[in-house]
């Protein structure tokens, strides 16, 4: 049994070029022009590209399955056309050790996309005790964070990044000194002012970035920057880079699509963390993800069910749905080349989370069959009511955005066809 | 206007008409039996779920002078506690059918949200530093009947700006009746952007002191001294503190404001608190009318509005 991908435009690192694509025995059989095979999807007006790849996915099992599990989150990944996700640890119980990695890849081993799990960087994402990561390394967790915290004590953040590079993980910091945060619930600024709602400095996160990229120059171990927010950190970031450091990073796609005037409605959707940002900053984030300080754009997909974001504002639990909107997003607001989104979406976060040559391309024989296959004209209004996600706290409801997943390919399995999941 | 959820839903008409009615209401207080008809058969619930006395006092007796029945819901011995939800809580107290619907919160937004969830009319009481209209209505009131008119007026909120849902409403309803209104506090006690606000910053009281119309004093919390927000309660009032020899370089005319409760000796003195430019009984009797007119305007004067 074969499957044809046909008459697209394949894009991945190599080129663009019209081809059609044979999947046979979860792996790429060929790639080129009038190609056959026993079932025919059509990809006219699409491109074909690698299965996405999310560095940042809070999947919510174990623990916490009212909102999402793995299995419901990876729906919502492939119908993104997303092949790959890293599900983050910030579960209960946090993914600390080798028995909750085994839990989450099990779990994983039955979803649509591959789920792979990060690792707490330690012991409980307290702060205080380095986790086992060598024991989960040899699982195959490549990525390590505490993401929700970040790593408040500096000398403890330094000997993490001297063990990790022992093992040739990368650490990806949640960037967010407390102290300065202060339990803040939105972005400190003109409209936190006005609304008389708690706030977060920019400062808050990039006095973390800073120190970070300072650590790494002293150690000489990479680090990851997640979800940064604000144009001082990218700056920081595109200097480190200039200077020859280890340093890589993500947006979310929130972080460039919104601002902080969202919050002036008090609607606990548009609570994340780290905030909505004033103008500026989105459009520093714009930029970053345009001249390549920033690698690629992350979901940070935060399920959370409808009582949850019905709480009062500032009681409300930070964090907003992702995966199934992020393609378009990137299309509709980043005034970059498809072909550019598509990088920032497949081959730049796979080589970060340690995935080349399973996910993020290229699209050449024997490679292993993880494809997107997207219209990127089709027009769209985001419901959250047409969600595969368990929960609902989409900040989009309502939007036009452009550009939507045809059919989503799994290791040789179409688990989206004709923008349908297909369980 | 439905709801009363920021000074900003009433704008410079809806305030002027707020003093109207209010005046309509004083002169009903007045009389030997102080109570009309005008909200006969309606209800108006109290939703507070923070500590308060004298608003929801104020609220239930400008509810009862309009002859309106009242349903009280105090968190302390309500199904809050046994973990109901702020929805819940508004969807089984609006199926009982009130008219409106006051609101307190500690966090700010939720006469907002309470607002999406109910058909009744709501106002809000006080949601976290954000506003507390009915309080800045009334003080308009006060100032207007002290001095006449707030238009050139110089007034001095004095204190802890940044927490103060009380500062956030009197400077939006202050300065849209023309008044010039100068914070001033020690710069841990502002807010984030203040200079996007359409005020003075000062830090020197001294400075502002002695040709200012009101200073309206703003009450300091004991913990900000725990937050690293002040030194010590001690060192701010020698700063800021309105003490007998700062009240004595105020003009003689000028008024002394607090929303209450006062922390004697520490925002103000005691004996400043005594004199008769000191106006905070006068802005608890107000309170009353000023709500009678705020439940007037909302459940009786034309619905169709904006």
């Amino acid at each position: 049994m074969s499957t044809v991908v046909k008459g697209g435009r394949v894009i991945d690192q190599i080129g663009e070029r019209v081809a059609d694509v044979v999947i046979a025995d979860g792996r790429i059989a060929a790639v080129g022009p009038d190609l056959a095979g026993d079932q025919v999807l059509d990809a006219s007006g699409c491109v074909v590209a690698p299965g996405f790849v999310d560095l940042h996915a809070h999947l919510r099992q174990p623990g916490a399955e009212e909102a999402e599990t793995i299995e419901t989150g990876g729906w919502a990944a492939v119908r993104g056309g997303f092949a790959a996700v890293v599900a983050m640890p910030n579960t209960n119980p946090p993914i600390d050790c080798a028995a909750v990695v085994r839990e989450v890849l099990a779990l994983g081993a039955t979803a649509p996309c591959d789920v792979y799990s990060s690792g707490a960087i330690t012991v409980g994402r307290k702060g205080e005790q380095l986790a086992p990561m060598a024991e989960m390394a040899a699982l195959g967790v490549r990525l390590f964070t505490d993401d929700g915290n970040g790593i408040q004590d500096a000398g403890l953040m330094r000997r993490a990044m001297e063990y990790a590079g022992g093992l040739g993980v990368v650490l990806a910091q949640h960037c967010e000194v407390d102290s300065v945060a202060a339990g803040g619930h939105m972005h400190e600024g003109e409209w936190s002012s006005l609304l008389g709602i708690p706030g977060v400095p920019a400062e808050a996160e990039e006095l973390m970035v800073m120190r970070d990229i300072a650590l790494s120059r002293l150690t000489g171990a990479p680090v990851h920057f997640q979800h940064l927010s604000t144009g001082g950190s990218i700056a920081m970031v595109r200097a480190a880079r200039g200077a020859g450091l280890a340093v890589t990073s993500e947006a979310a796609t929130h972080h460039f699509t919104l601002t902080d005037e969202a919050c002036a409605s008090y609607d606990p959707v548009f609570k994340v963390n780290p905030p909505l940002r004033p103008a500026d900053d989105r459009e520093a984030v714009k930029e970053g993800l345009a001249d390549g300080s920033v690698d690629a754009i992350a979901t940070d997909h935060a399920p959370h069910s409808p009582d949850a974001k019905e709480m009062p504002f500032e009681q409300a639990p930070p964090g907003m749905l992702g995966l199934e909107t992020a393609l378009a997003l990137g299309l509709t607001e980043l005034d970059l080349p498809v072909a550019e989104v598509v990088a920032l979406l497949s081959w730049r976060p796979a080589a970060i989370a340690g995935l080349a040559g399973i996910h993020g391309g290229p699209i050449a024989p024997d490679a292993p069959a993880n494809l997107c296959v997207f219209d990127p004209d089709e027009e769209w209004t985001v419901d959250p009511d047409n969600l595969a996600s368990r929960s609902r706290n989409t900040p989009y409801a309502g939007r036009r955005v452009r550009g939507r997943v045809r059919h989503t390919i799994v290791g040789g399995r179409p688990v989206v066809v004709d923008r349908e999941i297909r369980p | 206007m439905r709801h009363l959820l920021s000074i900003s839903d009433l704008g410079v008409e809806g305030i002027e008409e707020v003093c109207r009615l209010a005046d309509h209401f004083t002169e009903v207080s007045q009389r030997s039996i102080p109570k009309v008809p005008a909200l006969r058969g309606k209800t108006v619930a109290t939703l507070f779920y923070e500590d308060s006395t004298r608003t929801r006092l104020s609220f239930e007796v400008a509810a009862r002078r309009l002859s309106a029945d009242v349903m009280g819901f105090s968190v302390s011995n309500s199904s809050v506690n046994k973990g109901e939800s702020v929805r819940d809580t508004v969807n089984t107290i609006s199926a009982m059918g009130p008219d409106a619907l006051v609101v307190r919160h500690r966090s700010a937004g939720v006469p907002h949200q309470v607002a999406a969830w109910t058909g009744a009319a709501v106002i809000n009481a006080g949601d976290g530093w954000h506003e507390h209209p009915t309080q800045a209505l009334l003080d308009c009131y006060t100032i207007r009947d002290r001095l006449g008119s707030l238009a050139g007026r110089r007034i001095v909120i004095l204190g802890d700006v940044k927490h103060s849902r009380v500062a956030r409403s009197c400077v939006r309803a202050f300065t849209a009746l023309g008044a010039k209104v100068t914070l001033v506090a020690p710069p841990t006690l502002l807010p984030p952007a203040v200079d996007s606000w359409p005020v003075d910053i000062g830090f020197s009281l001294d400075a502002v002191l002695t040709d200012c119309d009101v200073v309206y004093g703003l009450r300091v919390q004991n913990e900000r001294q725990s937050e690293a927000l002040l030194p010590s309660l001690r060192e701010y009032t020698a700063q800021w503190g309105l003490t007998v020899d700062r009240a004595a370089r105020m003009k003689p005319d000028a008024l002394v404001m607090h929303p209450g409760p006062v922390n004697r000796g520490v925002e103000i003195a005691p004996e400043v608190l005594d004199r008769p430019n000191a106006t905070l009984n006068e802005q608890v009797r107000h309170g009353v009318v000023v709500r009678m007119a705020v439940l007037y305007l909302l459940l009786v004067a034309d619905p169709n509005s904006p």
